[in-house]
């Protein structure tokens, strides 16, 4: 069969002010009609570039200079700019990963699916406007007619991700270029998205080209998949083999880094060292550095295709014919060395360190002139929970649930309305400023995003001390000279920090932007860890890093919290990282916890139909885990700024019965950590 | 004694900027960290260009700005102490001398032998005629300037060229020793690597700048010692005099301005993003209300109240100078006073948007104090801001200075500036033949230095921006090559990009 997308040799490169980088580099795949093709890889592997090459709309320090991209047999790389145009939108269309940023905000959503029409059709105004409604209705918009003269602003993300899908649907491509198009997107939003574009293809019969990160994404809608590494394809299989037998070290390392709960109590696999530079040139294999099974002929050779099963083709000298032994040889070397510390559990501590109860954050709506108060935000809405010495405690929810500002409530960075935050017995929120400074080594907060959390002006050593200097100088009328540190101990000391999360102590001279994305996160953990907190409030830590970090940052929490004992209020919307870490599980939505309990009680049956649709909406890996009948959730998070009466998830339940929608429900407990707020089980 | 210092409020200004700035580069001398950006602008080639004319400019308005009394010859009061004159002079004027003493009588076109306009003579045989006479100074060494003075003219020009190319290679040679012994090589590598541009300083950009400038700057001088290179005033004045005593006016005007309003954009702005609240109220309403007075009908009042007391008060001056330079300060206060919110305002906004980075919770979250998260995330992450600001408001100031002039309400009408100059020769454009040199000299000069002063800036900003991301040379050279191979595929009738450029793949091998 005639492939619909043929790439041959691509080789793109990025100029910059040293060498140039060679984003793809001799990039080979075929896509056939009808199939969903997966390309898999961690960020800065080129995969992106890759689309942008096929579309040719790299940006202008890019270019590519050797290579075929072939559709239909006809090399986009010959056409003129004028017919490739016709080429865009029309026979390939693109949709992105920020809905938010690639509609224009200030076209109604009508008038943006009418260029790409105007563009291939000949249509006329009553026609368009038709086809505009049926796309929109293609791709589930409630309320189409009325929707599609409305702007981008009035759609949620996820609606605005539906428009983006319509608008490239409108020119019928044969090929779809769909780059991270979920990422953005909150996890029951993600599994409608999925949805519909399954649909879609099966509907359409067009080819799809996902590219992403998520083996979950992966496993749920591809048929073949391709793994990416530092600008070339490694791997090539069907959906089947590759996640039943991953063959390259590379995609085995990917599925043992990741998160699950069979790995509770050990330790993470972790790829050493980073995705090299792509701006050297490369002798043997680009994985041999951070490959377990790497000898001699890895450095030297780049490997050649090896198909090891039909369809299924990989870049590795250890599945050639001559170096079976070898392998041998190496699978029992990782048998031995790869067998990975167990860990302990923590011993159970009964008096609890943190005590939240009722706690309500609502901020407020001011309107007109003189900025009267006309309502509330309701943005954490009582919530009540409490964490034990050297124990984790999840916060699971969408986006806008209030997770974070739970987390930013707790420690007393934006003023609480209500209730009451209680660390080792002492309350927290009725402290004035002075008085909070000398309580606040005992709690810390590690942010989301290592990339804003790091002042880009100031050395490491200068980030890291400058907490320490800050709840120090506080006792300095009370502490003699001679018990102050000095400059050379404080060095000592934050060398001993960067050593702890694995850094080396020359790290300290250097400014955060040398640093990559998960050892600026270590150095956010070195900067909390410094004044020796008992707990530590960490939002969505692993969330912007990639499979192979996360797996290291989530077992440098896991080794600190062993050696150090602390507590941890882990704020995330990624159920696999709660199933590895959490001891203790609340899930929250719209500003209450509709369910918590130990982990194994939620997740093993949940009771809330929230949480039971947040759970099934979670991609698996498993094959055999796939739902046929998942109870995908319609509908979207309302705002808390105006909740539904009564339970404020009735609108998206399936269950929901009248009651619901009067008063929210009590607290129905199912054991004595188990407990959730839903009539479906009798109240307390 | 034979002189008196006098150091007047802008000289006092102007030693204390030079102070600052000395003392912030000593101790960035010692924070090597801090050095960094600063070495990233020594690379780039415009601003080291831009850099080198500033030098002089700086220069001249330093050496202007050393300012006393000579003692007048011979003469001592009754009780026998020296008597100094009345009038000021500074370094620079000893220096040109010449030029300052060398007065004709009125206009002379530029390097002309004679007046401008007609004046009657009388004859020997006792008629009168109207003609064009020799002037005082400007080549009263020629017999008959009609055949001489072209000659002459060259003549002293490649002299003061060949003495300008000869101080030029001088500088070239001690400079070339000097950088050999520090990296450490032979002296002739050094120069090959200068002039293959291969120095990580664009040492040669410099040395052509300089060239330039040292080659210009002997003609000038070898041609100024007989003619008035840039011809004369109304009062006979040298153009190329007032042209540089005009740099210390615009210089102390933009940088002095700036100075003033700097700490009151930084805290005001500052504050009010990071304190919201009243703070923020009460700042936005004080600036909102004092931008929205004209600023020109302010300035104008305050210039014109600070005349009436100067007129009213002349026993608080002891010379001319003192007034002038009295209102000199007193109209960069103001200057400074009108000028503040725009950079407040932009503060305001920038510091909003950091308040909320994660950084600044994460310091929250230590209990930094207020003050501490003001003057080390805030304050060093709005520093390019403030930078920005302060060269873009140089240029603006300096053109502000000669508008207000021009307009009446500037400087002191005795105090040479661009604007007075500009003001002098509004009146003579309108006249046939045209008086156009004082014009054109003003425009010059005031162009080279805004435009150097932008290039530096931009070079600055470049530096200091780490978001900023340039092509070098020698990357967008290799993707000019690699374009020219796609050209010459076209042409063979395959469009595809077919080949590494030959230094492409020489770049990755050695990066």
């Amino acid at each position: 069969m005639m492939p619909l997308l043929e790439i041959e040799k691509l080789k793109t490169i990025l100029n910059t002010d040293s060498a140039p980088i060679h984003a793809v580099d001799g990039l080979e795949l075929k896509i056939l009609k009808g199939e969903t093709f997966a390309l898999l890889g961690e960020s800065g592997c080129g995969k992106s570039m890759t689309a942008l090459s096929i579309m040719r709309l790299l940006p202008e320090t890019a270019e590519i200079i050797e290579g075929h991209i072939k559709i239909d047999g006809n090399d986009l790389l010959l056409l003129p700019e004028t017919d490739m145009r016709k080429v865009r939108g029309k026979r390939i269309s693109m949709i992105f990963q920020e809905p938010m940023l690639s509609l224009n905000p200030v076209m109604t959503i009508s008038s943006q699916i009418k260029e790409v029409l105007k563009q291939h059709f000949d249509l006329h105004h009553a026609d368009a406007q038709k086809r505009i409604l049926g796309l929109l209705q293609q791709v589930g918009i409630p309320d189409a007619s009325r929707r599609m003269d409305e702007f981008p602003f009035q759609f949620s993300g996820g609606m605005k991700q539906r428009v983006m899908i319509a608008m490239a649907l409108a020119g019928e491509p044969e090929l779809l270029i769909a780059d991270e198009p979920t990422t953005a997107l909150d996890v029951t939003i993600q599994a409608q998205v999925l949805d519909l574009m399954r649909d879609l293809q099966q509907r359409t019969r067009m080819a799809i080209l996902l590219i992403t990160h998520d083996l979950g994404v992966v496993a749920e809608m591809a048929h073949r998949i391709g793994v990416m590494y530092a600008g070339e394809i490694i791997e090539t299989a069907t959906c089947e083999d590759f996640f039943q037998q991953p063959a390259h070290p590379y995609s085995q390392k990917l599925f043992a880094a990741l998160p699950e709960r069979a790995k509770r109590n050990q330790g993470l696999a972790v790829i050493n060292g980073n995705v090299p530079p792509l701006s050297q040139a490369f002798q043997g294999c680009r994985f041999a550095e951070r490959c377990d099974h790497a000898w001699e002929l890895c450095r030297q050779t780049a490997p050649e295709w090896i198909e090891i099963a039909p369809g299924h083709r990989v870049k590795c000298h250890l599945f050639s014919k001559e170096n079976e032994s070898e392998y041998q040889v190496n699978m029992r070397e990782k048998q031995t060395t790869s067998a990975i510390e167990a860990y302990h559990a923590t011993p159970h501590q009964d008096s609890p360190l943190l005590n939240v109860t009722n706690l309500k954050i609502h901020f407020p709506i001011y309107k007109g002139l003189l900025k009267h108060t006309i309502g509330h935000v309701k943005a954490v809405d009582g919530i009540s929970l409490t964490i034990a010495p050297g124990k984790t405690l999840a916060l699971v929810g969408e986006s806008g649930c209030g997770k974070t500002t739970v987390g930013k409530g707790i420690c007393q960075l934006i003023p609480t309305t209500a209730g009451s935050v209680q660390l080792n017995g002492s309350e927290l929120t009725r402290l004035t400023r002075n008085q909070l400074r000398k309580k606040r080594a005992e709690f810390q907060i590690i942010f989301q995003d290592p990339y804003s959390s790091l002042n880009p002006r100031m050395r490491i050593i200068d980030i890291i001390v400058e907490g320490m200097n800050a709840l120090v100088s506080d006792h300095r009328d009370r502490i003699k000279p001679e018990q102050q540190l000095s400059s050379h101990q404080k060095e000592n000391k934050v060398d001993e920090l960067l050593q702890r999360v694995g850094l080396p102590p020359e790290a300290k001279w250097r400014y955060p932007h040398e640093f990559s994305g998960g050892q600026r996160q270590r150095i956010a953990i070195a900067r909390a860890l410094a004044v020796n907190p008992k707990l530590l409030i960490c939002d969505e830590p692993t969330s912007a890093l990639d499979v192979s970090v996360q797996a290291q940052i989530l077992n440098l929490l896991r080794t600190l919290q062993q050696s150090l004992g602390l507590a941890y209020l882990f704020i995330t919307h990624n159920i696999s990282v709660v199933e590895y870490l959490a001891d203790e599980i609340a899930v929250m939505y719209l500003g209450r916890i509709v369910e918590k309990g130990h982990v194994d009680e939620v997740l093993n049956a949940p009771k809330h139909p929230y949480t039971q649709a947040l759970l099934s909406s979670v991609p698996m890996i498993e094959a055999t885990s796939r739902r046929t009948n998942s109870t995908h959730l319609k509908g979207e998070l309302p705002s808390p700024a105006n909740t539904p009466s009564g339970c404020y998830f009735h609108p998206r339940c399936p269950y929901v019965m009248p009651i619901c929608r009067k008063i929210y429900p009590d607290k129905s407990t199912f054991s004595p950590t188990h407990s959730a707020h839903c009539y479906l089980y009798s109240q307390n | 004694m034979p002189f008196d210092p006098v150091i007047l409020w802008t000289d006092a200004l102007v030693y204390l900027l030079v102070a600052v700035v000395i003392a912030i580069g000593w101790y960035m001398q010692r924070h090597t960290h801090l050095l960094t950006p600063w070495r990233r602008v020594t690379h780039s080639a415009s601003g080291m260009a831009a850099l080198t004319i500033l030098f002089f400019f700086i220069l001249t308005g330093l050496l202007d700005t050393i300012h006393f009394r000579p003692a007048l010859d011979n003469t001592s009061n009754n009780l026998g102490e020296k008597v100094y004159s009345v009038e000021v002079l500074s370094l620079f004027d000893v220096i040109a001398t010449p030029l300052r003493t060398r007065v004709e009588k009125t206009y002379s076109a530029p390097l002309s032998a004679y007046l401008y306009a007609k004046e009657t003579v009388e004859l020997p045989d006792g008629s009168q005629a109207r003609e064009f006479t020799r002037l005082t100074f400007g080549g009263i060494h020629l017999e008959d300037p009609e055949v001489q003075r072209t000659g002459d003219i060259t003549e002293r020009s490649i002299r003061g060229a060949a003495g300008g190319l000869l101080v030029w290679s001088v500088i070239v040679m001690s400079l070339g020793m000097l950088l050999a012994r520090r990296h450490k090589i032979s002296f002739l590598q050094m120069q090959s690597e200068i002039w293959k541009g291969t120095t990580e300083t664009p040492w040669h950009v410099i040395m052509i700048t300089l060239g330039l400038i040292l080659v210009l700057l002997g003609i000038v001088v070898a041609l100024s010692t007989h003619y008035h290179v840039l011809g004369t005033d109304k009062v006979g004045q040298d153009v190329l005099y007032q042209s540089l005593k005009s740099i210390r006016t615009g210089l102390v005007i933009g940088t002095l301005t700036t100075l003033i309003m700097l700490p009151f954009a930084l805290l005001l702005g500052i504050a009010a993003g990071y304190f919201r609240g009243w703070v923020d109220d009460v700042i936005q309403y004080t600036y909102t209300t004092l931008s929205s007075i004209p600023s020109v009908l302010l300035i104008a009042a305050a210039v014109l109240m600070m005349q009436v007391y100067i007129e009213t008060h002349p026993e608080m001056f002891d010379t001319i100078s003192a007034r002038a330079d009295l209102r000199l300060l007193f109209l960069c206060i103001i200057l400074g006073i009108t000028s503040w919110t725009g950079l407040c305002r932009l503060l305001r906004g920038e510091t909003l948007k950091l308040r909320e980075m994660e950084y600044i919770q994460a310091a929250h979250a230590f209990a930094v104090s207020h003050w501490r998260i003001i003057s080390r995330h805030i304050l060093p992450n709005v520093m390019h801001i403030v930078l920005i600001t302060i060269v873009m408001d140089f240029s603006s100031l300096v053109l502000a200075e000669a508008v207000l002039s021009y307009v009446g309400v500037g400087v002191d009408p005795s105090m040479i500036s661009f604007g007075t100059m500009i003001n002098a020769a509004r009146l003579e454009m309108a006249r046939e033949p045209m008086v156009w040199w004082t014009l054109l000299a003003a425009f010059g000069f005031m162009f080279i230095l805004v435009l150097s002063a932008n290039l530096f800036a931009d070079a600055v900003q470049n530096a200091f921006n780490p978001r900023i991301k340039t092509l070098s040379e020698r990357v967008s050279r290799s993707s000019h090559q690699a374009g020219n191979m796609l050209q010459s595929n076209t042409s063979s009738s395959r469009p595809a990009p077919a080949a590494i450029s030959p230094e492409a793949k020489d770049n990755t091998v050695h990066p």
